[in-house]
């Protein structure tokens, strides 16, 4: 496959730089205009740093989505700045944010978002084969293994239970081995079991391959795998705790709640 | 990328066979065109070449053209059959003959009417009985070749199809009454079928005396003896021929003859002309369809964004699906060929013009045009919405609800839809009214401006929607309840939508709207025009109306006790003024019979035209400036040269003439014309019409199978079949066109009921039952449609306006032909209830469980 934009090879393999892998300053993002205008962030500064998971917590409507798309590059932020694996993404055009994405961003979605006409393992394989790169065996088999569907690879996602499906796009985001995998409510489509089981697959993939994970969730739960939990209210980080237990973080939100 | 986009679209198999179903009607069309015209050509190249076996020189009369004003061929003058004995006394022939052709030979059945008919050549051709028949291109399928007079042999289609066999009678009618002959023998061309032609061929004295060519040959073949070069030939006979005989080698005069048989590319761009409309059509059915799936897309489309596609991926991959199934929307065209080529020939002959065939030919260039073009079109369809497909950004992978984002000349959109109406009206006026362009710029304007003016009201008629959708949608709701108050609000809802669902039909009623109103305006004008013009009870015309006659019918009816005036119109073809036109010939009594109004003399010219004199219409006589007195020269296909002095000039009547540009006195034209014919003959009688006149002219004529006396309004009728046969062929082929729109309604509504299916199952869930369903979807499908056929027929009626007003001169009328259009309505009606047959049923079959936990 021909491809538009030309990358080094060894993009994915590349090891992380060294310093916060995404950095963020006095980010502010206003909806709309006038009246009716909506602030979803109110000024918020954060870095990620390598090789931990870092989630952001809060309530609904509290911006969570919001910060994760501009730090994704998916949104543009009304003022402040971003910056991933050390370039300021503020600036970039589309096709030098596509270059970005392909070799250092990874999505999950709470939907999935699985290409319904490929099987598990295409839609593992198709951040590879949208960049035009060469899978490399041992490492699929590895990672198909580790998201447990080695035995479902030519599966569609319509014949894949909703915990499956989310399996195979935890794999997707994992295979070009990105620099950070952004995950917006993993487990907010998923009943309580299925959510354990994802949680865990992604703590393990952290502690497996040091990957770089930020994960937006309003779930104590799934804050409780973090290794960093930001608390976000009203589009300001208010609070920050380390690795907690699930009461813990539910006190704090309480605590939050009800200030 | 590349296996995406195809795994894509294997996984939507109905909804890209749908969208390929656009292009294959006019991919077939324009194959069917290719391989019906090929065979025609490759059936005449067959019977030319065949006509011409053995022989190395062709030996005819010089005519002055070679073909008259419809692009048939004029006959040559024969010659002296005196020169037959000199050609063959010649050093190096090995062999020649000499044969008679005459296209007045008519076959009649027992029925005494004529045999084949209908347009299609009456041949008639000599042989000679003990000769070893080297040049003859015929061959005996039972009997023997005929000798002697009355003997007769005929063609197997005629044997066949009228029950002749060896050993008959049958009618021969030439110029005369009809008369008796034995039938010895039936013939046949090998490998070609000759249409609704008919074949008579007699031996060469018998030929002689029914051609009216006694001691005359039309053709000597000439056959070298072998060693000898064709050119060496060629001269040796050309030392011996008198002037008004030519000599050419085969290959020229297959070369000629091939000439006269270019109506076949006339034909061809015909057809070609309605394919295109078609794969117009198409290509907004395209255009719609792709648009839809890729807005039920944008979800995916961001979703490979995020993961790293770029626009230009994304593009690729919209592309390679349009070209996937344009090629399988073109290869189904093509399958579908050989049945559509079959059908057009069929369509050709129930509307009475029955053409020569052979073994059908296929050629590359069919296969290679049509797959281009049905490729292509779909391309270019594709090209907006893949476009349209590359702005949807990643961020639409995690929204809600996304839709395909606004193009990025969105805000100027409605800014260009009007500019290319109004661009397409322009044109359309400039190619319609502008004075003195040439053919070229003229059409060229008016085809542009057709298509700006097309997209112009499909890129409008989304503000057109609302409010025709609720005058529209009004007996919907009536009959149809609360499904036919959703139906219509449906189609309010994506107005985009559904105007480029209803424009697509738009096209195709907006020409038959057109076509229709055309139609009757030239039917009204030509019916006034007669009405003005004529004077005659009776008319005497060929049983098909427009063959002319020969001069020897006019002369049997005139002995009829109660005829008081009997006038014939000569016809033939002239070069008149360096031009090939037709040239008519009046009687002197003209003037009783047809009422013309003269600008330049009077009522007295026809009586006073003797042997130098003519008269002109006003418009030649303006083009040519001519005026009394002004001569002109004219030469007979035989060229036969001599002049005639203006002597009238008569203004040319709105709705037609009777006359060519240019007519003398009979006198003089029978003077010139070996053998004089009749386009018609106009008769006034004792009593005016009445059954008993009726039955009197009838009985003079009765040996005359070629012959039918009309009343005066019966004439006026039969003069407008052609007409009505050629609405009904322009019906048909524009029908093609509803078809393909007719599709894009079933593929909006399947890809609008797949997108709705959660609201159909909520809708099922809160007791809608499934009649109601399908009741719903159907009067979508019909409110749709109607907006399309409202469209359409303000177009037509818009272009007929424009045409009959530039062609007021000519005195077309503007005439609406209502009843017609209420078929047009009714039949949009039609289409909208049948495109919705499967939509509805899909709809209606949704599990409602499934419908509603579908994600
Ligand atoms: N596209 C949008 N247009 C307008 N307002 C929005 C949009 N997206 C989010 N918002 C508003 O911004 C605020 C933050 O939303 P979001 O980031 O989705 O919060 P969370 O993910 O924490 O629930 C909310 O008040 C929401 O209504
Ligand atoms: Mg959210």
């Amino acid at each position: 496959m021909s491809e538009t934009i030309a990358m080094p090879a060894v993009a994915a393999a590349e090891p992380a730089p060294t310093g916060p892998v995404v950095s963020a300053k006095d980010l502010t993002r206003r909806y709309g205009e006038g009246d009716t205008a909506v602030d979803a962030l109110r000024g918020v500064s954060l870095e990620v740093p390598s090789g931990q998971l870092t989630a952001v917590m809060g309530p609904s409507g509290s911006g969570k989505s919001t910060l994760m798309h501009i730090l994704a590059g998916l949104d543009q932020p009304t003022s402040g700045e971003v910056a991933i694996a050390g370039i300021n993404i503020s600036k970039l055009g589309d096709s030098d944010l596509t270059k970005l994405r392909r070799r250092h961003i990874g999505f999950i979605f709470q939907f999935f978002n699985l290409l319904p006409m490929l099987t598990a393992e295409e839609n593992v394989l198709l951040p590879l084969s949208i960049a035009g790169e060469k899978p490399d065996p041992k490492w699929v088999m590895e990672l198909l293994g580790r998201i447990g569907l080695t035995d479902r690879r030519a599966h569609r996602p319509a014949e894949l239970s909703g915990g499956q499906q989310q399996r195979v796009a935890i794999g997707r985001a994992l295979v070009s081995k990105p620099t950070i995998v952004f995950a917006d409510e993993p487990t907010g489509n998923l009943d309580s079991t299925t959510s354990g089981e994802i949680l865990e697959l992604m703590r393990s993939s952290v502690d497996a391959y040091g990957q770089t994970t930020v994960m937006v969730t309003h779930e104590p739960r799934a804050a409780a795998i973090a290794d960093r939990i930001l608390f976000l209210d009203d589009g300001l980080i208010v609070k920050e705790l380390g690795r907690s237990e699930a009461h813990d973080v539910i006190s704090v939100m309480e605590e939050l709640a009800g200030s | 990328m590349i296996r995406v986009a195809l795994r894509g679209l294997a996984g939507r198999k109905l909804r890209a066979s749908l969208t390929a179903f656009a292009i294959v009607l006019g991919v077939a069309m324009v194959s069917g065109t290719f391989v019906l015209t090929d065979t025609m050509n490759g059936a005449f190249d067959s019977i030319i070449s065949q006509s011409y076996k053995n022989a190395d020189v062709v030996v005819s009369g010089k005519t002055a053209f070679d073909t008259d004003t419809n692009g048939n061929a004029v006959q040559a003058p024969s010659f002296p059959e005196t020169l037959l004995p000199k050609v063959r006394a010649l050093p190096d022939v090995k062999a020649a003959a000499g044969s008679l052709t005459d296209n007045k030979t008519k076959l009649v059945g027992r029925d005494g009417k004529l045999v084949g008919g209908h347009g299609a050549p009456n041949l008639a051709f000599s042989v000679e009985p003990r000769s070893d028949q080297r040049f003859n291109p015929l061959v005996l399928t039972s009997g023997r070749w005929p000798s002697g007079a009355k003997e007769v042999a005929i063609d197997s289609g005629t044997a066949g199809n009228k029950h002749y066999k060896v050993g008959d009678t049958i009618g021969i009618q030439t110029r005369g009454p009809v008369q008796q002959f034995r039938v010895v023998g039936v013939v046949k061309l090998p490998g070609v079928s000759i249409g609704g032609a008919t074949m008579s061929v007699f031996d060469i004295p018998t030929a002689q005396m029914l051609f009216h060519r006694q001691g005359r040959l039309d053709v000597i073949r000439v056959q070298a003896k072998s060693g000898v070069p064709t050119p060496k030939l060629l001269s040796e006979v050309r030392a011996i021929l008198p002037s008004t005989v030519q000599a050419r080698d085969v290959a020229a005069q297959e070369k000629r003859d091939k000439k006269t048989v270019n109506f076949t590319s006339f034909i061809q761009y015909f057809l070609l002309a309605f394919a295109g409309i078609a794969l117009f059509v198409g290509s907004f059915v395209i255009a719609n369809t792709l648009s839809i799936t890729i807005a039920q897309r944008v979800r995916e489309f961001a979703t490979l964004r995020t993961l790293g596609a770029t626009r230009r991926q994304i593009l690729r991959a919209v592309v390679i699906e349009a070209l996937v199934i344009g090629t399988l929307g073109s290869v189904t065209g093509l399958f579908l060929v050989l049945g559509l080529a079959k059908g057009l020939n069929a369509l050709f002959k129930v509307l009475g013009f029955d053409l020569p065939t052979a073994a059908t030919v296929f050629k590359e260039r069919t296969v290679i045009v049509s797959l281009l073009v049905g490729i292509v079109i779909t391309l270019l369809a594709s090209l907006r919405p893949a476009l349209r497909a590359t702005r949807v950004p990643p961020i639409a992978a995690v929204r809600e609800g996304a839709i395909l984002p606004p193009g990025r000349f969105a805000r100027l959109t409605p800014i260009l839809s009007l500019i290319t109406l109004v661009l397409g009206v322009l044109l359309l006026g400039y190619g319609v009214l502008g004075h003195g362009l040439s053919t070229a710029n003229r059409l060229g304007s008016l085809g542009f401006g057709i298509v700006l003016l097309f997209f112009g009201v499909s890129a409008n008629a989304s503000r057109l929607v609302r409010p025709l959708a609720s005058v529209l949608g009004w007996p919907a709701t009536r009959i149809g309840g609360t499904a036919g108050v959703l139906a219509r609000d449906n189609t309010m809802r994506n107005t985009k939508r559904t105007a480029s669902t209803a424009s697509a039909l738009m096209i195709g009623l907006a020409l038959v709207t057109f076509v229709a109103i055309l139609g009757q305006g030239i039917r009204s004008s030509f019916e006034s025009a007669v009405d003005d013009l004529l004077r005659s009870d009776y008319a005497l015309t060929s049983t098909d109306t427009f063959t002319p006659l020969s001069v020897s019918d006019e002369r049997a009816l005139a002995k009829a006790p109660n005829v008081t005036a009997i006038s014939g119109v000569r016809a033939g073809s002239a070069r008149i003024l360096g031009k090939t036109d037709n040239l008519t010939g009046v009687a002197p009594n003209m003037a009783q019979v047809i009422h013309l109004r003269w600008k330049q003399g009077s009522a007295a010219v026809p009586s006073q035209l003797g042997s130098d004199g003519a008269f002109v219409d006003h418009k030649y006589a303006k083009k040519n400036h001519l005026t009394i007195g002004s001569p002109i020269n004219i030469e007979t296909p035989s060229r036969d040269r001599f002049t005639v002095l203006v002597k009238g000039i008569f203004k040319l009547p709105n709705g037609g003439s009777p006359f060519g540009p240019v007519t003398i006195s009979n006198a003089n034209f029978d003077a010139h014309y070996p053998s004089p014919e009749n386009e018609m003959v106009f008769v006034k009688v004792r009593g005016g019409v009445t059954d008993a006149n009726t039955a009197t002219l009838e009985h003079q004529v009765k040996g005359f199978a070629d012959a039918k006396v009309q009343t005066a309004s019966q004439f006026k009728t039969n003069f407008e079949k052609p007409l009505n046969k050629i609405l009904i062929l322009l019906y048909v082929l524009l029908l093609l066109s509803v078809i393909v729109s007719l599709f894009g309604i079933v593929n909006t509504l399947v890809l609008t009921v797949f997108e709705r299916t959660r609201e159909i199952g909520m809708l099922r869930a809160v007791g809608m039952t499934r009649r109601q369903t399908r009741s719903m979807i159907r009067h979508e499908s019909v409110v749709t449609s109607l907006i399309g056929g409202a469209l359409g027929m303000a177009v037509g009626f818009f272009l007929a306006l424009l045409v009959t007003h530039a062609l007021s001169s000519e005195g077309i009328v503007f005439a609406v032909p209502w009843l017609t259009l209420l078929g047009f309505v009714l039949a949009t009606v039609v289409v909208g209830v049948i495109a919705a047959i499967f939509p509805a049923r899909r709809a209606a079959g949704l599990n409602v469980l499934a419908a509603l936990q579908y994600e």
